[in-house]
């Protein structure tokens, strides 16, 4: 047992800690979720990828340096601890890459993933739609087979689908099948977002920004090309999506450790803090703590050839509970300055949507006590 | 990088694991809880032999983290902190036989001072021992002591380690019983563990334990201090032993049950070797002044 870095991956991390030194932007790039902001973050994505930043654990062919997983995680640690601007490209990078490399074609790779590595197109997910959140396999949106034509005709409405406002393609689950149930009949598409028949309306969060959309779907035809996996598979493919969201989006394992620091400031330059609030504050930074080891643990596991399995719902609750708690502390050490506009006031916000998005804790939790603790399935509510 | 149990350590484990398992540890920590301290005795000679007493001296501390939580899945009775983490450290050799300590102000008592063949306060052999004070815990049997020793902190520190180890194996145990009972017991028609009231306070009792450990071995590692460990691993427990006893209802409140030696080793570990209270203070020191 050790936690030491070899000295090929220190030189890595070295390299990567030089660079990202001389390009990170001095001043923050303006949201992500503004017109203005999306084009920045998409520059940015730009000159990651120019210099093979952008998607270390890829192949070369497809701009990545072919990392191994604890180089990914150790350039994922460097680039946190620079302060370095949001993924734009996450939805793409993280969520539907994995997919493709798994499940699509050769030229469906070669298609899709230069584009998605150098941020020249961003991908929204379109997953829940009005009457499908946490219960997703109920979906209604429909693909009607076109023969005709080699392909599908989508209809339906998808909502709080992330980055939709700007992006450029969306990838979703469609029932392709009318005559079967949930898990089954559903297929994955890609689409690009101003496809003639799609209707994008942002929705404004609790931040006032449009970091989510509606998408509305009539009669939109996807070619053949652009079925990702087989027709009638959608689910089984999108399920290893959904994993990726919460677990291996592993990303830095120092992912809270600088807010915990900045909360330890905080609470140093508070002249009279809250009673009870050092407990808290100690609390934080010992979680952001345990998130930094649980999460070498897993790149451990990982890279023995083990899989994350149900862990990524473990480590789901933790650190979005985790999140929110350490905001909270901050915002009751600020006392009445608490509500005014600041950073931990941002983080605040956004913290507030973690136990929501990628699956709700309470679904995280169902599928800790199923499937870790072995604990019966909930029987299904009667269909009627 | 490699922050997982290598394959002795592994092997150290699972050796303790069958040891414990087949040696009754239940029925020597009621035995000893009675003050018949004879089939205690006779695992810790057994403990002995597979050098559980010299790993503060002779291994490293993930060794020591590793058989700690094998103890407390075990319910093991004993003051084995004292005799296998503090007193190694404290007096820089391994003890002979039993021994115990008291570090006033965070161990104001002696653990088990009756049995023990050396009793100390900090490093030094106390003057006298005193009368016995009860303990929530029935296997724990405290004393007063009288003597001047001064702490060592270096020792105290792997005793906190050892006490969060402890808590961790304590942890995992109700976790496991309790997720087994929920499986077996049903109400209205169903197994308890079906209804989501349940679930979630056992998940969240397993998502507790999860983030306990890299902090219990990260410590073990010098990665952290030992009292982040203490609390997390305290706190995981200590919601193991609520979320355990409230799974299995009037059963878990009684003696009866087996559970109860858990549920009342957690509560007494929790403030074992510095209090909640006390290690989180000291770990925001100890940041201040980084």
């Amino acid at each position: 047992m050790d936690l030491t870095l070899s000295e090929s991956e220190v030189a890595f991390r070295d390299e990567a800690r030089e660079w990202l030194a001389a390009n990170v932007p001095d001043e923050p790039l303006p949201s992500m979720d503004t017109a203005d902001g999306f084009r920045a973050h998409q520059e940015w994505e730009r000159r990651l990828a120019d210099a093979r930043w952008a998607v270390v654990s890829w192949p070369e062919e497809y701009h990545g340096r072919e990392a191994s997983l604890v180089e990914w995680v150790i350039f994922e640690e460097e680039y946190y601890r620079a302060g370095a601007p949001g993924r734009v490209s996450q939805n793409g990078i993280f969520l539907l890459a994995p997919i493709i490399f798994d499940h699509g074609t050769r030229e469906q790779q070669d298609r899709f993933l230069p584009s998605m590595a150098t941020g020249e197109r961003i991908w929204a997910q379109c997953w829940s739609e009005p009457e499908a959140g946490s219960d997703l396999a109920s979906l209604r949106s429909t693909a009607r087979r076109d023969d005709e034509r080699g392909g599908w005709v989508l209809n339906g409405q998808k909502t709080w689908s992330s980055r939709a406002s700007f992006a450029h393609w969306g990838f979703g689950l469609f029932r392709s099948n009318p005559d079967e149930e949930r898990h089954r009949g559903l297929t994955y598409f890609l689409f690009p977002l101003d496809a003639e028949g799609i209707t994008v309306r942002p929705i404004a969060q609790l931040d006032g920004e449009v970091g989510f959309a509606e998408v509305f779907f009539e009669d939109v035809f996807v070619p053949d090309a652009d079925v990702l996996g087989a027709p009638g598979e959608g689910w089984r493919v999108a399920m290893s999506t959904a994993g990726n969201e919460r677990g291996l989006s592993l990303r830095s394992p120092g992912r809270f450790c600088a807010a915990a620091d900045r909360l330890l400031d905080l609470y140093r330059r508070t002249p009279e803090p809250p009673p009870g609030s050092a407990d808290r504050v100690a609390d934080a930074w010992i979680k952001a703590q345990a998130y930094r080891l649980y999460t070498w643990g897993t790149v451990t596991r990982l890279a023995a050839g083990g899989d994350m399995g149900a862990a990524g719902s473990v480590n789901k609750v933790f650190w979005s509970e985790l999140d929110i708690a350490l905001h909270e502390t901050a915002l009751d050490l600020l006392g009445p300055e608490a509500e005014l506009e600041s950073t931990w006031l941002d983080g605040y916000t956004f913290a507030l949507s973690g136990p929501i998005y990628a699956g709700t804790n309470e679904i995280q939790r169902n599928i800790v006590a199923e499937r870790i603790l072995g604990l019966p399935r909930e029987p299904k509510g009667a269909a009627t | 990088m490699r922050f997982e149990l290598d394959d002795d350590q592994r092997d150290f484990a699972s050796a303790l694991e069958s040891l414990l398992a087949g040696a009754d540890a239940v029925a020597a920590a009621r035995a000893w809880a009675d003050g018949d301290h004879d089939p205690g005795r006779k695992l810790w000679t057994r403990l002995a032999e597979l050098g559980v007493l010299s790993l503060a001296t002779e291994a490293t501390p993930v060794e020591v983290a590793i058989a700690f939580e094998a103890l407390g899945r075990h319910v093991v009775p004993g003051p084995w902190v004292e005799s296998a983490a503090y007193l190694p450290v404290a007096l820089g050799r391994e003890v002979e036989g039993i021994a115990t300590v008291a570090v006033p102000p965070h161990v104001p008592f002696a653990l088990d001072a009756d049995v023990a063949d050396q009793v100390y306060v900090g490093a030094t052999r106390a003057g006298s021992v005193g009368e016995r004070v009860g303990s929530v815990d029935p296997t724990r049997h405290l004393f007063r002591v009288v003597g001047e020793g001064e702490p060592s902190w270096e020792a105290f520190d792997l005793a906190v380690l050892a006490t969060a180890a402890e808590l961790l194996g304590a942890g995992e145990r109700v976790l496991s019983d309790s997720v087994a009972y929920a499986k077996q017991r049903t109400q209205f028609g169903r197994e308890i563990g079906s209804y989501q009231a349940i679930k979630h306070a056992l998940a969240d009792v397993r998502i507790a334990l999860d983030f306990a450990r890299p902090l219990v071995f990260g410590a073990a590692l010098g990665a952290i201090d030992a009292s982040a460990a203490k609390v997390a691993a305290g706190d995981a427990a200590y919601r193991a032993a609520r979320t355990g006893l409230q799974v299995h209802g009037a059963i878990g409140y009684t003696r009866e049950l087996d559970l109860s030696l858990w549920l009342t080793r957690i509560r007494a570990l929790v403030t074992a070797w510095g209090t909640p209270a006390f290690h989180r203070g000291r770990l925001l020191q100890q940041l201040e002044a980084d």
